[in-house]
C-alpha cells in the first residue's frame, strides 16, 4: 500500500510542535543558568546558536560559573554528549544530500530531531522528521534563551532570595531522571555523585565532574543474567 | 576570554560529534564500546553535577537549604511534574527553607 503523503506530514508537525514546546523550560533555564554564570546576555544566546545541544551547554556554563578552567568546561560538555555521534550514525542514511547540506543537517543533530527522524518509516519522511524537529526546536530553544537571560540578568541578589541557584540541580536531577531506570546508568550515576563530592575539597573546580566520568565502570560490566534480555 | 574559548572549543567538539555521521561514517557502524560509553557517560557526568551542586560551596563540602530544595525536586519528579514545575518547586523549597533558617 502506497503511504499517503499528507498523514506522515501532519503527524510529523505535531511531534515536532510538541517537543519544540518542551524545550522551552529547558531554553529558559539555560539562560537563567548562564546569567547566574556571570555570562553576557550575547554569550548566552551564542552559546543556543552555535552549540546548540542542552546538556553540553548547561554543563560547560556550570562549570565555567564555578571558575573552572575553559578545558574542564568543553570536556564536561563534549562528554555528556557523546550520544550525537550515535544518533549521527543512525540518521546518516536517511540525511543523503550534497556534503554542504549534510553539513548544515548536522548541527541539527539533538534528541528532538532524532527522535522524530527514527520515528518515521521510509527514508524521505525520516529526513523531513528530523529537519521538522531540528527546526522547530532550534527556534524554541534559542527563543526561550533569550527570554531567559534577559528576564533573570536584572534579578541580582534574587538568586539566592529566590532559591534560583537551587534550580541548576534540579535541572541536572530532571535530565538525570529518566536514565536511572536502567540498573547500569543507575550504578554509573552513583558512582559518578560518589567521585564528584569526593574531589570537591581536593580538585579544582570543574575537574571533580570530569573526573566523575570513571563512574561508567560501575555500570559497565553486567552480570550474565540481567544481560540476556539486551 | 575564558567564555569565548569554551564557546568556540564547545561549537567544533560538539559539531564533530554531530556531523561525525551523516559526514564521515556513511553507513557504518559504531564500536560496540562507543555505544556503552555513550550511553553511561552522561549519567555519571549529570549525577557529578547534581551532587556537587547541591552539596559544595567553593571547595568545601556544604548541607544547606539546596539539599532540601533538591529533596522537593526528587519528590516532583517521582509525581511525574513536567519540567518547569520541578524547577520551580525546587527553587520555592529551598527559598522558604532560607527564610524559615534565617
Amino acid at each position: 500500500m502506497p503511504p499517503c503523503p499528507t498523514a506522515p506530514r501532519r503527524a510529523i508537525h505535531r511531534q515536532a510542535a510538541s517537543l519544540a514546546l518542551a524545550a522551552m523550560p529547558f531554553g529558559i533555564g539555560f539562560g537563567v543558568v548562564s546569567v547566574e554564570a556571570g555570562l553576557a546576555l550575547w554569550e548566552a544566546c551564542a552559546f543556543s546558536v552555535f552549540v546548540f545541544t542542552g546538556s553540553a551547554q548547561f554543563a560547560a556554563v556550570d562549570v565555567l560559573g564555578e571558575g573552572g578552567a575553559a578545558v574542564a568546561a568543553i570536556a564536561a560538555g563534549i562528554g555528556l554528549n557523546l550520544r550525537s555521534l550515535a544518533f549521527g550514525v543512525a540518521m546518516a542514511p536517511a540525511l543523503a544530500g550534497s556534503v554542504w547540506k549534510r553539513a548544515l543537517w548536522s548541527q541539527l543533530m539533538i534528541d528532538e530531531a532524532t527522535a522524530v527522524g527514527t520515528a518515521q518509516r521510509d527514508l524521505r519522511w525520516q529526513r523531513y522528521g528530523y529537519l521538522a524537529g531540528g527546526i522547530a526546536v532550534f527556534i524554541t530553544w534559542n527563543l526561550s534563551t533569550l527570554a531567559g537571560a534577559a528576564v533573570f540578568s536584572s534579578a541580582g541578589d534574587a538568586i539566592t532570595t529566590w532559591g534560583i541557584d537551587a534550580t541548576i540541580p534540579a535541572a541536572f536531577l530532571a535530565l538525570l531522571w529518566p536514565r536511572l531506570a536502567s540498573p547500569d546508568q543507575r550504578r554509573a550515576a552513583l558512582a559518578g555523585a560518589a567521585i564528584g563530592l569526593v574531589l570537591v575539597p581536593v580538585a579544582p573546580a570543574g575537574v571533580s565532574i570530569i573526573v566523575a566520568g570513571l563512574g561508567v565502570l560501575a555500570g559497565w560490566c553486567t552480570p550474565a543474567r540481567t544481560r540476556s534480555g539486551s | 576570554m575564558t567564555v569565548a574559548v569554551v564557546l568556540v572549543g564547545l561549537t567544533l567538539g560538539t559539531y564533530v560529534l554531530k556531523a561525525a555521521g551523516p559526514l564521515l561514517l556513511g553507513g557504518r557502524e559504531l564500536p560496540s564500546a562507543v555505544l556503552r560509553l555513550a550511553e553511561l557517560l552522561p549519567a555519571a557526568l549529570l549525577a557529578a553535577l547534581v551532587a556537587v551542586n547541591t552539596f559544595s560551596s567553593a571547595d568545601r563540602l556544604v548541607l544547606d537549604a539546596r539539599a532540601v530544595g533538591l529533596v522537593a525536586a526528587t519528590l516532583a519528579l517521582t509525581l511525574r511534574l513536567p519540567f518547569v514545575a520541578v524547577v520551580v518547586v525546587a527553587a520555592a523549597v529551598t527559598a522558604l527553607t532560607r527564610l524559615v533558617a534565617g
